[in-house]
C-alpha cells in the first residue's frame, strides 16, 4: 500500500530554527531516508517553501479568484510531505515515528495513496 | 520528546503575537514585557512536562494575562497566589481565548505593536533597539553589544523611547485604512533599516552581522503574514532574502569584501533565492510597482545570473531609471552608474556621477565607486585621491581594508591595476 504521510508544524517556528539546528534536523532525516531509499520504500519527499510564496486558485467560479496565500489559515501549516510503500498502517506509523523522533514538534497525518505518477521533473 | 531548543524557537516566534495581546490589554509597554517574561518561564517549567500546547500563543498570552493580573491583585491585598498546577491544564480555557482572538483584531495588535516601536516621532538610533527589545526579545547586553553601547547606556536609551511612546499616545481602536497603511510604512522601513544595519553594518569591527539580517527577515514575514496580498510587504521581504543569499560568500576567510562581481556564486544560498523569487512573482502580478519591489527586482537579475559576465546589467540600469523615478536620491543614482559603467564603460559613468560629488561628499561607496571608475580609466593620482577619501569615511575595518588593496595595486603597477579594476 502507497502512503503519504502530510507533516504539519508551525511555520513560524520551524523558520524560526537557527542554520545549525536545521542542519541538524535535515541531518538526522536525511539518514533515515537513505536507509528507507534502499529498503526500496521510499517514493518523493518534499519539502514546502512557507505559505506566504503560496497562491490559492479558488476554481469554483468563473473567472476563478486568484488569492495570494494558502488555502486555510491554520495553527500548524502544511510543510511538506514523503511518499512511502509499505506493508500496512502499522509500518508507516513506525516510520513515521522515527521521522518524528527526529525532527520533534508538529502532526504528520497518514493519507493512503489511490494514485501515483512519479512524473519526470525534479528540483 | 519536546527539545528546549524547540521551546526557544516558538517562544521566539511567537512572542510577537503575545506581546501585541498583552499591550491591548494593559494598554502599558512594560506591563505587556514583563508578562511576556513570565509566561515564557512558566512555559519553560511546564511543556517539557506536559508537552507544548496546540496553541502556543493562545497559552502565552493566557497564562502572562493572569500573572498580571495577580500581580495587580498582589499589590492590592496581598492574597496568596493560586498554586502553579492549577494555570498547568489550560485545555478549555485556551480553546475559548482562541475563538475571542479573532484575527482582524490580532492583526491590529501586532501592527499596533510593531509602530509603537517604530513610532515616526523615534530618531532611527531609538526605533531599532526597541524594536529589537519589544518584538525579538534580544536582552539588553545583546543589543547594547550589536551597537557598540554600554549596558546603562542602552537601558537609558530605551527608556526613553519607552517614554515617548507612551507620550505620543498611539489610539488602541481599529486603524482606519489610511492610517494601517500609515503604520505598515513606518514599519516596513525600520525592517529595512534593521536588515541594513546587519547587512553592512556602521560601525563595529564585524562588517556582516547575522544575527541582526534574521531579525529583519522573521520580521519581514511576520508583516508578509498579516498583509499577505500587499505588494510591497512581498517586495520588502524578496529583497531582504534575495541580497541576505549572497551573505556566505561576501567575505572571505580573513573577513576581506568580495565584491559582487567576484564572488563564488556556488556559496549563495540557493533555497533563499528561490523564495525570494517566488515572493516578488507575486508581487508583480498585484501590478503596483513601488520601491520595494523595483529594488527586489535588481536583486532578482544579480541572482538569477549564473556568472557575472551573465549579468542584465541593461535590465537592471532601466530598473535603477525607474527607481530614481520613484524616489530621486544620489545613491540610486551612484548604483545607476554602476550598471552604466558596465554597459557604456566608465567615462559615462564618471560623468554621470560627477553632479553628486556635493551631496555624497561624506559618502563611502561614492568615493569607492569613483576611485574604482578612475582607476580603470587609467587616471591613477586621482583614483589614489578618491580612494584615500574613501578609506576616511569607511565604516568598518573591512570597507578600508578593501579600499587598500585598490591603493596598493596602483602603487605597485598603474597599468596592471587598470586591467584588474575593469574587473570590479
Amino acid at each position: 500500500m502507497q502512503y503519504a504521510i502530510l507533516c504539519y508544524h508551525h511555520e513560524e517556528t520551524v523558520f524560526a530554527w537557527s542554520k545549525e539546528k536545521d542542519a541538524e534536523v535535515m541531518g538526522k532525516l536525511g539518514a533515515i531516508q537513505d536507509r528507507l531509499l534502499k529498503e526500496g520504500k521510499l517514493g518523493p519527499s518534499l519539502r514546502l517553501m512557507p505559505t506566504s510564496t503560496a497562491t490559492t486558485l479558488r476554481k469554483d467560479r468563473e473567472p476563478a479568484l486568484v488569492i495570494d496565500g494558502p488555502f486555510a489559515e491554520t495553527k500548524e501549516q502544511l510543510l511538506g510531505l514523503y511518499v512511502l510503500d509499505c506493508s500496512g498502517l502499522d509500518e508507516v506509523l513506525a516510520i513515521a515515528r522515527e521521522l518524528g523522533h527526529a525532527n520533534p514538534g508538529g502532526t504528520y497525518e497518514i493519507r493512503p495513496l489511490h494514485y501515483f505518477q512519479a512524473g519526470k521533473t525534479g528540483p | 520528546m519536546t527539545t528546549l531548543a524547540n521551546i526557544g524557537a516558538t517562544l521566539t516566534a511567537t512572542r510577537p503575537r503575545v506581546v501585541a495581546a498583552l499591550l491591548r490589554y494593559f494598554r502599558d509597554l512594560d506591563a505587556a514585557e514583563e508578562a511576556t517574561q513570565e509566561a515564557c518561564l512558566k512555559a519553560l517549567k511546564s511543556w517539557p512536562q506536559n508537552g507544548p500546547p496546540r496553541d502556543p500563543a493562545g497559552w502565552l498570552i493566557l497564562v502572562g494575562r493572569n500573572y498580571a493580573i495577580d500581580a495587580v491583585r498582589r499589590q492590592k491585598r496581598q492574597e496568596p497566589l493560586p498554586p502553579d498546577d492549577v494555570l498547568s491544564d489550560l485545555e478549555d480555557a485556551e480553546s475559548a481565548l482562541a475563538d475571542r482572538l479573532d484575527d482582524a483584531h490580532y492583526r491590529d495588535d501586532i501592527l499596533r505593536l510593531l509602530f509603537i516601536c517604530c513610532h515616526p516621532d523615534l530618531p532611527a538610533a531609538q526605533q531599532i533597539p526597541l524594536a529589537l527589545r519589544i518584538i525579538s526579545g534580544l536582552t539588553l547586553p545583546e543589543i547594547a553589544r550589536a551597537f557598540l553601547s554600554s549596558e546603562s547606556a542602552m537601558e537609558q536609551r530605551l527608556t526613553r523611547a519607552k517614554r515617548k511612546v507612551a507620550d505620543a499616545e498611539v489610539p488602541y481602536e481599529s486603524p482606519s485604512a489610511p492610517e494601517r497603511a500609515e503604520r505598515l510604512g513606518a514599519v516596513a522601513a525600520v525592517v529595512y533599516l534593521l536588515f541594513n544595519e546587519g547587512y553592512a553594518a556602521s560601525g563595529g569591527t564585524a562588517h556582516v552581522r547575522v544575527p541582526l539580517c534574521d531579525e529583519a527577515i522573521r520580521l519581514a514575514r511576520l508583516l508578509l503574514k498579516l498583509f499577505p496580498a500587499e505588494p510591497e510587504m512581498l517586495g520588502l521581504t524578496a529583497l531582504l532574502m534575495l541580497q541576505h543569499a549572497r551573505t556566505p560568500a561576501r567575505l572571505d576567510a580573513d573577513g576581506t569584501i568580495i565584491l559582487l562581481d567576484e564572488q563564488d556564486r556556488e556559496l549563495w544560498n540557493p533555497e533563499m533565492i528561490g523564495e525570494g523569487l517566488a515572493l516578488l512573482d507575486k508581487a508583480m502580478r498585484h501590478n503596483r510597482p513601488a520601491p520595494y519591489q523595483v529594488q527586489a527586482a535588481i536583486a532578482a537579475l544579480h541572482a538569477r545570473a549564473k556568472r557575472a559576465e551573465d549579468t542584465d546589467w541593461s535590465g537592471i540600469d532601466g530598473l535603477y531609471a525607474v527607481l530614481e523615478r520613484m524616489q530621486p536620491s544620489p545613491v540610486i543614482t551612484l548604483n545607476r552608474a554602476v550598471a552604466i559603467s558596465k554597459l557604456r564603460g566608465p567615462a559615462e559613468a564618471l560623468a554621470m556621477i560627477e553632479p553628486l560629488a556635493a551631496r555624497l561628499v561624506g559618502y563611502f561607496y561614492f568615493f569607492g565607486v569613483k576611485g574604482a571608475l578612475l582607476e580603470q580609466l587609467g587616471r591613477a593620482p586621482e583614483a589614489r585621491e578618491a580612494f584615500e577619501r574613501a578609506i576616511a569615511l569607511a565604516h568598518t575595518p573591512a570597507e578600508a581594508a578593501h579600499i587598500r588593496q585598490h591603493l596598493d595595486r596602483l602603487s605597485a603597477d598603474p597599468g596592471a591595476a587598470r586591467q584588474l579594476a575593469k574587473k570590479v
